[in-house]
């Protein structure tokens, strides 16, 4: 895979280019029991944050959802120490909660009830209008397919160096 | 979209027309590999949204996968200095 070849300034080279960043510093410590189950185990939850947080931060504050992925990051990363920090954002999904929610009864009201799903699986979902929620969601999908290519290069590359 | 922030007025409600959301809606089907076949036949815009979540929820099992395939790959690496070097001089 030629990196160079890449348009520097492509989602899928930033994306890249930090995973695979990720990836060594996952991989760096290595010890006797790396191929403990646990081990393995722990390693898969990093990849799976290292994949989102380098989908987010390719992405930046430039989209509700990788805004909300961010937030959740951020959140989980401290969710220990500062429980007041969850109170905070629990807030903030509801003021912004209630003015979605008049245009979801004003506009596709059918559609309003299908979209409860989609909320779910869209990053800060539950608080966007139906517009923003479908225009965020095409921007979302697109993304993911780039993050589930990425992580496929990923392993090929491992595969190749194994 | 910057233009929809101002909705804080009940007369504004409406510059978000049925034909803007049924627009979104048919970029969404061209994303989503089942519907995209179907084109130009009408498919309603609940069917969309059903299999935009049913896509989403793949897209993620599939970065699950991955991810689990790649951790198992990692833990059976030979050489961990030899990977990270390649990994490395890949990047620059």
């Amino acid at each position: 895979m030629d990196l160079q070849n890449l348009n520097p300034s492509s989602l899928k080279s930033r994306f890249t280019a930090r995973f695979l960043r990720a990836l060594t510093e996952i991989n760096a410590p290595k010890t006797i029991s790396s191929s403990s189950p646990r081990e393995i185990f722990q390693r898969y939850r990093r990849i799976k944050v290292a994949a989102d947080k380098s989908m987010a931060y390719s992405v930046r504050s430039r989209r509700i959802w990788s805004r909300a992925t961010l937030w959740r990051l951020r959140t989980r990363s401290r969710s220990r120490r500062l429980v007041s920090f969850g109170r905070r954002a629990s807030v903030k999904t509801r003021t912004t909660a209630s003015h979605g929610k008049e245009n979801k009864e004003h506009h596709g009201a059918v559609l309003g009830v299908q979209a409860e799903e989609l909320r779910e699986l869209v990053p800060g979902g539950e608080a966007m209008d139906l517009c923003n929620l479908l225009d965020e969601t095409a921007h979302y999908i697109k993304c993911l397919t780039t993050q589930g290519f990425c992580v496929y290069m990923g392993g090929l590359l491992c595969e190749g160096c194994c | 979209m910057s233009g929809r922030r101002s909705r804080s007025k009940q007369s504004s409600v409406s510059r978000i027309t049925d034909d803007q959301i049924a627009d979104l809606v048919s970029k969404l089907q061209q994303l989503i590999p089942e519907l995209r076949r179907r084109r130009f036949n009408k498919v309603s815009s609940s069917k969309v949204l059903q299999e935009t979540c049913n896509y989403i929820r793949s897209l993620h099992r599939e970065v699950d996968d991955l991810s689990d395939r790649l951790s198992q790959l990692l833990a059976s690496t030979d050489s961990d200095s030899d990977q990270a070097a390649i990994i490395r001089s890949l990047l620059m």
